[in-house]
């Protein structure tokens, strides 16, 4: 092990300057308030969580996960994401009431460091679940959320992919039989190898037939017309319901006049075995990553002991920052550098000035090396120094 | 206005075969294209931009978004592990990838030692056969490795086995068959999907034309 420099942090961890602090705090308050506006309540749990509870029920891989001991010997995690932890408290304190919960939070999570640059091992997301609403409003209100906040953030090209993940099962259940080989082929499309699965498909001993209709399968990809296409390639009533309640999702989103942003993307599989319904990714222009995901996942909760459906999503806000690429405008500061003669002098007109709505900068010019330095700093800059009353510069 | 399409090209032995298939597809490249020493290469009339990038780093370009597509070689791909779409099989630039040493040689029972280029593919290859190996990280000329003692065993790209047989080595085991792929980033191919899917489908037919003629 190498000495370290007293400026190095452990491996993707980042600071917040000033302005970037702004810049986040700007969108955070954004997406918040239009989450509020839709009767979200903003909740927190703790950074550290049980291993054994939260640990395994997240859907983020084991691997990722920063772990360590209390001193008991329990393993605890630092939590990988915000979902786990809401399950649990809904599961045991909040769901008295037979009543769907709209919770909202905004937290740092972390994901152990992978290889390289660019993939923070602690970042921010802010998200909703509504927990005990099995019905696709639920998922339609989610999507309709993310559109109208992003757009409040002012961000201008995004798009939403929406896929069903209990349509892919059914679909392949149908034609492959096993769960196993159910398992074999959502796995190239989870890893995004459609070489991989065209591959695998030909090898599969099946009528050409439905050879044909797996391929086919990869190009459910558009508009609500990929609806009628998904219904061609049924041969029996399975996938039959998950396409209804796409059906039902797109006269929603309609009804929110959103159709314009989203897209049905049936090959989508984000996760292998923690969604259970409608699932979807936020994708903007210029960030290679997605900015946000979401979906139904009516399983998680069953682990905290109530076995309730619920739907959600999270936005990545330093992926949403990055894609926002707005030019930073810092806000205006006043500075008063005072002597000690007119320090009262100073503290009211100061005082005067943040009633205004100013943000005013008190400098005891004893404190200050380099005036000129100083005074290109602010905007508006006044000197309340030596003895006599006029100062001002 | 046509979306630009940023796609990171292997430089060397794929090249060639890759910007010919393209042409094929109808896609207008500048004659210069070939052997130009420029890293990023424009074609307006395509709303196309090339970048030159090793062979190795062509899906971490894809990956990050600064690449919408790339051509990269399998074996690259299995040994990256990228996020990113692997849509079409190109079918060139075939090769496989391979277990080769000097002949009647048996590993070393203790600590069988393995030269590559390919850390991840060789140590999943050995732990699928129930072999437990130690790799040895090398960035070219593996056939040394065997040869001067370094290691039992290389794991490499193979595609005429010349250069093995130059060197008096002979191949173990075949891996893995090895084609270049067409790769997308995630994002690029939603919000790009057009485009995207218009090279998909003219790179297709030029396929699906290939093997009519083999």
């Amino acid at each position: 092990m190498s000495r370290l420099f007293m400026f190095e942090k452990p491996l993707g961890m980042r600071d917040t300057l000033p302005n970037l602090y702004m810049m986040k705090e700007e969108v955070r308050v954004t997406m918040a308030n239009e989450m509020k506006r839709w009767g979200y309540q903003f909740i927190e749990t703790p950074t550290l969580e049980y291993y054994e509870t939260v640990g395994t029920a997240s859907a983020i891989l084991d691997t990722q996960l920063f772990k360590l001991l209390d001193h008991e010997g329990h393993t605890l995690v630092l939590r990988p994401d915000m979902t786990a932890p809401i399950a649990r408290v809904a599961a045991s304190k909040l769901l008295k009431e037979k009543l769907p919960q709209r919770l909202a939070y905004s937290a740092n999570v972390f994901r152990a460091q992978q290889r390289e640059g660019g993939r923070p091992a602690e970042f921010e997301q802010i998200g909703v679940e509504c927990i005990g609403d099995p019905t696709v409003s639920a998922d339609g209100e989610c999507l309709g959320l993310i559109s109208s906040a992003l757009m409040k953030t002012g961000l201008e090209q995004f798009q939403i992919s929406v896929g069903h993940i209990a349509f892919v099962r059914s679909f392949f259940q149908e034609i492959l039989g096993t769960d196993e080989r159910v398992e074999q082929l959502m796995r190239f499309l989870y890893e995004k190898n459609y070489v991989g699965y065209r591959v695998h498909v030909d090898q599969l001993s099946l009528s050409s037939i439905d050879k044909q209709r797996l391929k086919q399968f990869l190009k459910l990809r558009g508009g609500p017309e990929v609806i009628k296409e998904a219904e061609g390639l049924l041969e029996c009533n399975a996938g039959v319901e998950a396409l209804n309640e796409l059906k039902t999702l797109w006269g929603i989103i309609a009804d929110y006049q959103q159709d314009a942003l989203i897209k049905l993307d049936l090959t989508l599989v984000s996760h292998m075995s923690y969604y259970t319904g409608i699932v979807y990714e936020v994708y903007a222009g210029n960030v290679g990553f997605p900015i946000g995901s979401g979906g139904r996942y009516d399983l998680l909760l069953e682990k905290f002991g109530k076995a309730k459906s619920a739907t959600g999503f999270a936005i990545r806000l330093d992926h949403l920052l990055e894609s926002l690429d707005k030019p930073f405008e810092q806000p205006p500061l006043s500075c008063i550098v005072f002597s000690l003669e007119r320090r009262k002098e100073a503290f009211m007109l100061a005082e005067q000035q943040r009633l205004e709505g100013k943000k005013v900068v008190l400098q005891d010019i004893n404190g200050v090396e380099d005036i000129d330095a100083c005074s290109a700093l602010y905007e508006d800059i006044t000197y309340l120094v030596g003895k006599q009353k006029e100062g001002s510069r | 206005m046509k979306d630009w399409l940023t796609v990171a090209m292997p430089k060397g032995r794929i090249f060639t075969e890759a910007a010919e298939m393209l042409r094929m597809a109808g896609f207008e490249l500048p004659p210069e294209f070939d052997d130009s020493r420029k890293l990023i290469i424009d074609v307006p009339e395509e709303c196309f931009r090339f970048i030159l990038a090793k062979p190795m780093d062509v899906p971490t370009y894809v990956e990050y978004g600064v690449a919408d597509l790339g051509i990269a070689g399998k074996d690259v791909m299995l040994e990256e592990e990228r996020d990113v779409y692997e849509l079409l099989d190109l079918q060139i630039s075939a090769c496989y990838l391979a277990v080769a040493g000097l002949p009647h040689t048996q590993m070393n029972d203790v600590a069988p030692k393995i030269a590559t280029k390919y850390p991840n593919v060789a140590a999943a290859y050995f732990r699928e056969q129930g072999e437990q190996v130690e790799i040895i990280k090398l960035n070219g000329s593996i056939e040394l490795a065997p040869l001067i003692g370094l290691a039992d065993r290389i794991v490499d790209i193979v595609s005429t086995g010349r250069t093995l047989k130059e060197n008096g080595l002979i191949e173990y085991e075949d891996i893995v068959n090895i084609t270049s792929r067409l790769i997308v980033n995630p994002v690029s191919y939603r919000m790009k999907d057009a485009r995207i899917s218009d090279v998909v489908e003219r790179l297709t037919e030029v396929i699906e034309q290939e093997k009519v003629v083999k």
